[in-house]
């Protein structure tokens, strides 16, 4: 399982590095915002996204709807974790195809729930 | 301007040429009267400037109130600012206190658990050296095995501390976010404060080219991590709403 952390912070970065690698997940790479992120999604091999919101250059949102835009990425999972919460910014999330979303600050155990049930619906089926 | 100048100047002249004919005639009544005339001709155009000189100002000085958010950022967005810069200093002095009580709690961990490693390794070698009755070796094996049992407890709450100080570091992500805004308006303020010395100075010009820098914004703008008091309304309050939020939309 590849995965790929999106945040223009590298502290924010490591520790959801190290969370993930606490859950089990060691193959992880790194990218500061969207246009970074992009081409190393399109690249391939990747399973897995995690993205903020607010970056410089391309916005996690603009990220996800370009994921979801691209054929081949199309069925990517992606769970959000950001310090957005205004209501119409989680429904417009929700709206562009988003799998999960996370508010900061939040724990290793919400990621780790997260996670988990984005990995239950794909299992089965949904 | 220029034009109506050009005529006071002209009617000035007029007087002027008059009043030598008239001086060289000796005609001193006259010669009076042209020199009140030529007076009041002046300072009327004096007048005149200052007057639209204040008017021009009054001017510039009110669409300068109207385009800039001069009112806006005063009234709001500075206490606001505040607001922000305050909750910085309560992040940043809780994820202090988190990292700190972590360290106390882990380090005297860390002390026990390497001056109980360093009292088994005695034993041990006492041990090995065959200096050990039967007893100090009863004594040694329940140690060991107490101490088989406590260290898989220690290491995983040693692990528990080093953990809670990392997700402390998550404040440096949210006081970034909200520092970053901050000084965004301080560039906003002092961008706006520099047009005010360029409109009160003695050169203005007039204020067109304004409006240009209004910078396109995307569909849906980030609004940056929730204020403690800086309310807009329309904000979750936490995951627990995020969730209800999701799975009200089918998730």
């Amino acid at each position: 399982m590849k995965i790929l952390i999106v945040d223009d912070f590298s502290t924010m970065r490591r520790i959801i590095k190290n969370l993930l690698r606490d859950l089990g997940f060691s193959n992880t790479q790194e990218a500061d915002d969207g246009l970074t992120a992009l081409p190393m999604l399109q690249a391939g091999g990747f399973d897995f996204l995690v993205t903020d919101w607010n970056m410089p250059g391309m916005q996690g949102i603009d990220l996800l709807k370009a994921v979801r835009a691209d054929a081949e990425l199309a069925s990517l999972p992606v769970l959000m974790v950001t310090a957005e919460q205004k209501r119409e910014q989680i429904i417009e999330a929700a709206q562009a195809g988003v799998n999960g979303y996370i508010v900061k600050p939040f724990t290793a155990q919400t990621l780790k729930e997260k996670i988990d049930k984005i990995f239950e619906r794909i299992d089965a089926g949904g | 301007m220029a034009t109506e100048t050009t005529a006071v100047n002209a009617g000035i002249i007029a007087h002027a040429e008059e009043l030598v004919r008239e001086m060289q005639a000796g005609n001193e009544a006259q010669v009076t009267n042209l020199l009140n005339l030529i007076n009041t001709a002046r300072e009327e155009g004096i007048y005149h400037e200052v007057g639209k000189m204040t008017r021009q100002l009054h001017d510039a000085l009110n669409s300068f109130a109207q385009e800039t958010r001069l009112d806006e950022l005063t009234e709001d967005e500075i206490p606001d600012a505040r607001a922000r810069l305050r909750y910085v200093i309560t992040l940043t002095r809780q994820a202090a206190d988190r990292s700190l009580n972590a360290v106390e709690k882990t380090l005297p961990k860390c002390d026990q658990l390497s001056e109980r490693i360093a009292r088994l390794g005695t034993s041990w070698q006492n041990f090995k050296r065959r200096e050990m009755s039967v007893d100090q070796f009863r004594e040694l094996s329940a140690e060991l095995e107490a101490f088989f049992t406590d260290a898989e407890q220690d290491t995983s709450d040693i692990r528990e501390g080093l953990n809670d100080i990392m997700m402390a570091q998550d404040f440096q992500d949210l006081t970034g976010q909200i520092i970053t805004r901050v000084i965004e308006l301080v560039e906003e303020v002092e961008g706006n404060l520099v047009e005010l010395v360029r409109l009160t100075g003695t050169k203005f010009s007039n204020t067109e080219e304004k409006d240009a820098g209004k910078d396109k914004k995307p569909d849906i703008e980030a609004a940056g991590p929730a204020i403690p008091g800086v309310g807009k309304s329309d904000l979750v309050s936490g995951q627990d709403e995020v969730d209800d939020l999701l799975s009200s939309l089918g998730f």
